[in-house]
């Protein structure tokens, strides 16, 4: 069952993907959705198995490498981490699967884009339930893969190949660091297999280690380079570029891969490897630091996009540092319970915008929409309730997880903790703010978009309403559920021995004897940021205007996402062109083949014609010539006569 | 062992192809297909000798196998002495897999002078396996020069506009290097008495003579990689060269250096291989970082993959030197991936030039529309060079940046950045290539792969996906005969710290 649930996938997409010609447009559909729907069946099967009844199992499937002291398997891992992962991935995975079918009825190359969906999810699942570093490296670089494609999907609009590339390359950016890191676990424990380091861990606490030439503690600088994969995969401050340029892919995408779960790995990452994490205290305060600055970093900028799936691409940046810092403080099973709820609501969000752009014949700016809540109703609700959990209103989903994240970052009580905590409570107010804007823009207020595409606004057919229904159900009621076993009281038996926190970093036993007032603050932010979103878009509607002319150059900074691109632009992009162009031209061309090959040959050209210009035929030159020869040796004679 | 001299039928039996095309009589057309088919199925026999050589193959055993040993010329105890092991094995199946693919990729796009065309390949196919066999060094040396003749004139006479000056770069630029190889030859001559490679493996040889003849074979095999700087007569020749030419080029020629170092630098002298290697090292994160850049740069599909050789054949140079188990292996497995995917890739770059007959990147476009099925092949080796986990080009890149990691953090911390930029440069060449908008009418008429391009690239995409998954099946064979070579550094490198301590 296990193989099933993760191979099925890769079967189906391989049958869409190769034989999409033959089968055709809805054969590729009907398989690509049972090959999941299957996984799914299977998954969830397997999470309760696992999960809820303890049975962990780890299917060996055959052997990957051998060399020198390395060994490492194919295997399939199912633990309670790995299988809530594994149920959460296939059943979303199979909701937009079925999504797809409506939404990209219209394309022309239907089989190829199943193939994709499927072959993303059969590489998730490879990483999820990797039992070394390098299978999840695999599958790490697998989705990233996928990512690409996708994004890339529409071959023929510059931009989107232009994201696709950034996405692949900010990626492997954030992948040096990981491969750097899985060297440096192998050159500390000598095995890239999960059980025997995290066995090992304990003992190499406070190692020291020469890396580039510095003296450091081994498993901070293994775990901060491991982290910089996880900063590359889920978009974290400096490497979060790509994420926002992703939504040139079709939106499915989008909800799929960018919100609910290729976007999440490097949370799941360091909740896999907090056996390591653990027992590097300072590498966990990076990475609280980074989570928190990344959830108010990316709010406020998503307070300021016009693009609708810009925003909602900006707010899963910021959901990610919530989910980072969770883990910093050693509360990973808090950080892998907004995962799995934010993946709901996140991928209700991502296709309910979906749902409007089909609406308004493809277009995504929110200036040209508003007006049309009555014309999409089901849409219209549907987007609410996604919207009431992000912003953690309570019962529905986000409030139960956000809470625990930002009441166990108040009380770790450790100064990166706190900064977290204060950032993610000022993003939870960006965050209703944002979310609402969304909403009124969108839906409310007069009709901005022209009448053509009026008359065209259309609720979605009910493929792409029915799975919507599923996720919405999700976000209303997975907190509520989840509560007890993933951060209640259940969670010792829930998570077991899946993932490690050590007794002094028992920041969600804190959280649960937090004050009252900590566990209040966010839910009164998100009121208060709907408030204002409903003061600035309903009630005032200048106010934007107003406020965008007097603070220019922030709403700029803002606009312009604090001018990253521009800066790594100017950093790499450009200076990394320029370098290769003079390397080429100068090194290879001036320098090397000048003074190498082409040099030699053309001295020694040079040096034959002057020695041919010797053989002048006159023989007085030559008499001429001896006679220098004959003095030049007397005279050497002589003076060696003398020296001696 | 066995009663058929198996390394001598693979090493020779090319050469009676070349006979029998050689005496092929009849109007020009019938001849240049006869010639064709004779090639063909020539290479075909001995790559199905050269599979029963893999079969039969006990990857247990460190020592040589298939060993062939009869006597040439006694006076000078020159002998004719072949065998192969874990580390040749792959190589000679790389050049016997390699040459039919050649044959069948130039079968249309080469109309002149057919017979000869042929007739090179398959003295060539001699000359390599017979490199990768040879176990004394004057055959070696022979086989190792002899190669440059077929491939000069390959480039020389099928190859593209400026080829008489990339066959002669090609030329001087190898041929330099080796007559140094050749000095250092003879001191190991005058130094054991004889020529016999496994006699001068088990005898040894004086730390002092090593740093100069580890040196001239460094010019030699450096050359060959290339490593930087001396890699520029590289571009030019691929440039120049026929499809089927660069071919070979990149998938066997270049591993000659790389085989070089594992056989003869590494187990010959390995103090000075020990001292040098932060010397091999620089030059290879050099060539990493530096020819990665500049193939960014490339406007022309066969430079740019040039130079991505260059680069990958850095990772080689790298994980030998590191000298670790994972290192070497990932070194050899780095070789063996390279040999496909560079292959392939310059086969792909061939598919487009024979129909368009350029190769500036600008004028391609939108290729996925018309031709997706060249779209996907060329994805598949596009991911493979990038070295994406499960394809072949992972396996190499990994081991031996795990290797190098071991020993030098800096090595491997430089290396690394090879990943970003390797997936820079390839995803933009792809994109330009293959991506986009087709805007002229003669892209948009261009073919999809015929079934006889698709038969030439089915099997390397099962060699790169095989590699990538299971690559045990390259592993293992090669791992006793690895071993034995790092049991001889590390011996060597024992004595001569014990022999420095008792000079104190």
């Amino acid at each position: 069952m296990t193989v099933a649930a993760i191979f099925l996938p890769l079967l189906g997409a391989f049958i869409a993907g190769f034989f999409g010609r033959w089968i055709g447009d809805r054969g590729a559909q009907i398989v690509a959705c049972t090959g999941v729907a299957l996984a799914a069946a299977f998954g969830v099967t397997l999470f309760v198995d696992v999960a809820l009844d303890g049975h962990n199992v780890t299917t060996q499937l055959f052997t990957w490498l051998d060399a020198g002291d390395l060994q490492v398997q194919w295997a399939l891992r199912f633990d309670t981490l790995s299988a809530t992962m594994v149920a959460m991935v296939t059943v979303i995975s199979t909701m937009v699967h079925v999504y797809s079918v409506g939404y990209m009825a219209h394309d022309s190359s239907v089989p190829r884009f199943m193939a994709y969906l499927s072959f993303f999810t059969f590489f998730m699942l490879m990483l999820v339930t990797a039992d070394n570093f390098l299978q999840m490296f695999f599958g790490w670089e697998g989705v990233g893969l996928c990512s690409y494609l996708l994004i890339g999907f529409w071959y023929d609009r510059p931009t989107a190949n232009a994201a696709a590339i950034k996405a692949f390359v900010v990626n492997r950016v954030g992948d040096f660091g990981f491969a750097l890191g899985i060297f440096a676990v192998y050159a500390l424990f000598g095995s890239l297999q999960f059980g025997a380091v995290f066995d090992a861990a304990p003992n190499f606490a406070h190692t020291p280690f020469i890396f580039l030439g510095w003296q450091v503690d081994a498993l901070t600088v293994t775990c901060i380079l491991l982290f910089v994969g996880a900063m590359g995969k889920s978009a974290q401050l400096g490497l979060h570029t790509w994420l926002p340029d992703a939504m040139e892919g079709p939106t499915p995408v989008s909800a799929l891969i960018h919100a609910a779960t290729m976007v999440t790995a490097g949370v799941f990452m360091v909740a896999r490897l907090s056996p390591l994490f653990e027992y590097a205290p300072t590498a966990l305060a990076v990475v609280c630091v980074i989570g928190g600055s990344t959830a108010l970093f990316a709010a406020s900028i998503g307070m300021a996009q016009n693009d609708i799936k810009r925003v909602i691409a900006y707010s899963t940046c910021s959901q990610l540092g919530y989910m980072f810092f969770a883990a910093g403080v050693s509360a990973y099973s808090a950080a892998i319970f907004h995962l799995m709820t934010h993946a709901f609501f996140k991928a209700l969000l991502f296709l309910g915008a979906g749902s409007v752009i089909h609406a308004m014949s493809g277009e995504q700016d929110m200036r040209k929409m508003g007006g049309i809540w009555r014309l999409v109703p089901v849409t219209y609700v549907l987007m609410w309730i996604g919207s009431l959990a992000l912003a953690g209103i309570p019962p529905f989903a986000g409030y139960f997880s956000k809470d625990m994240i930002l009441e166990a970052a108040w009380a770790s009580g450790s100064r990166v903790g706190l900064y977290a905590f204060w950032l993610g409570i000022i993003a939870a107010f960006l965050t209703a703010f944002y979310s609402w804007r969304l909403l009124f823009l969108t839906f409310h207020g007069k009709p901005r978009a022209d009448a053509e595409v009026m008359h065209h606004v259309h609720e979605s057919p009910k493929v792409m309403i029915l799975p919507l229904v599923v996720l919405a159900a999700g976000a209303i009621f997975a907190g509520w559920l989840g509560y007890h076993d993933f951060v209640g009281e259940g969670r010792e038996s829930f998570w077991r021995e899946s993932i490690l926190v050590l007794p002094d970093h028992a920041s969600i036993e804190a959280a649960h004897h937090a004050p009252a007032w900590v566990g209040e603050l966010p839910f009164a932010m998100g009121v208060l940021g709907i408030a204002v979103a409903w003061i600035a878009y309903i009630w005032r509607p200048g106010i934007p205007g107003v406020v965008a002319r007097s603070l220019r150059p922030l709403y700029l900074f803002l606009l312009n996402k604090w001018y990253f691109d521009e800066l790594y632009d100017a950093l790499f992009v450009r200076p990394v062109m320029a370098l290769g162009v003079a390397f080429w031209k100068r090194g290879d061309g001036a320098v090397i083949d000048g003074l190498g090959p082409d040099g030699v040959a053309s001295v020694t050209s040079r040096l034959s014609v002057r020695a041919s210009r010797l053989q002048t035929g006159y023989l007085y030159h030559y008499a001429f010539v001896m006679l220098i020869g004959v003095v030049l040796l007397v005279s050497w004679y002589l003076l060696r006569q003398i020296g001696s | 062992m066995q009663s058929w001299p198996l390394l001598t039928l693979v090493t020779f039996l090319p050469l009676a192809g070349v006979l029998f095309i050689l005496v092929l009589r009849g109007t020009p057309a019938d001849v240049a297909r006869n010639a064709r088919w004779a090639a063909l199925w020539t290479s075909l026999v001995v790559l199905a000798l050269s599979l029963v050589l893999w079969a039969d193959f006990d990857p247990t055993q460190a020592d040589f196998q298939f060993v062939e040993l009869a006597s040439w010329l006694p006076a000078f105890h020159i002998a004719y002495h072949l065998g192969i092991d874990g580390i040749s094995l792959f190589f000679v199946l790389l050049s016997t897999f390699l040459t039919p693919i050649c044959i069948i990729a130039s079968w249309a796009s080469v109309t002149e002078r057919v017979k000869e065309y042929m007739m090179a390949f398959l003295v060539l196919e001699t000359l390599m396996v017979g490199m990768f066999c040879a176990l004394d060094f004057v055959i070696f040396y022979v086989f190792f020069e002899g190669v440059l003749i077929p491939m000069f004139l390959i480039i020389g006479v099928w190859g593209g506009p400026r080829r008489v000056y990339a066959a002669f770069k090609f030329f001087l630029y190898t041929l330099l290097g080796s007559v140094l190889m050749l000095l250092a030859i003879l001191a190991i001559y005058y130094q054991i008495g004889s020529t016999d490679v496994v006699e001068a493996l088990n005898r040894g040889l004086p730390p002092g003579l090593q740093t100069w003849l580890w040196l001239a074979f460094f010019a030699s095999f450096a050359v060959k990689v290339p490593m930087w700087p001396v890699h520029t007569w590289l571009p030019d020749a691929h440039v120049e060269a026929p499809t089927a030419g660069s071919v070979i080029l990149a998938g066997v020629l270049l591993k000659m250096g790389g085989y070089g170092f594992i056989r003869f630098s590494l187990p010959l002298f390995p103090i000075a291989s020990h001292d040098l290697a932060p010397f091999v090292f620089t030059l290879s994160v050099v060539a990493i970082i530096y020819t990665s850049l500049v193939a960014l740069a490339q406007d022309d599909m066969k430079k740019l993959i040039a130079y991505s050789s260059v680069a990958h054949m850095g990772f080689v140079t790298m994980g030998t030197f590191t000298m670790t188990a994972e290192g070497l292996q990932g070194a050899m497995v780095q070789m063996l991936s390279h040999g496909i995917v560079s292959a392939a890739l310059f086969l792909c770059v061939g598919v487009v030039y024979d129909r368009l007959h350029t190769r500036e990147i600008a004028r391609y476009g939108g290729l996925a529309d018309t031709m997706p099925k060249y779209a996907a092949v060329f994805m598949v080796f596009m991911l493979a060079s990038v070295g994406l986990p499960g394809t072949s080009g992972f396996v190499g890149e990994f081991l031996s940046l795990l290797g190098a990691f071991e020993v030098n953090t800096w090595v491997a911390f430089f290396a690394t950045t090879g990943m970003i930029l390797g997936a820079t440069y390839m995803l933009y060449l792809y994109r330009r290539v293959i991506f986009g908008v087709i805007t002229r009418a003669d892209v948009r008429a261009m073919l999809d792969l015929s079934w006889r391009e698709v038969a030439i690239f089915a099997p390397m995409i099962v060699l790169v996906l095989w590699m990538g998954i299971y690559p045990n099946s390259f592993l293992k064979p090669m791992q006793p005969a690895l071993a034995k070579v790092m049991e001889r550094v590390q011996l060597s490198l024992h004595e001569n710290a014990a022999a420095k301590l008792a000079e104190r």
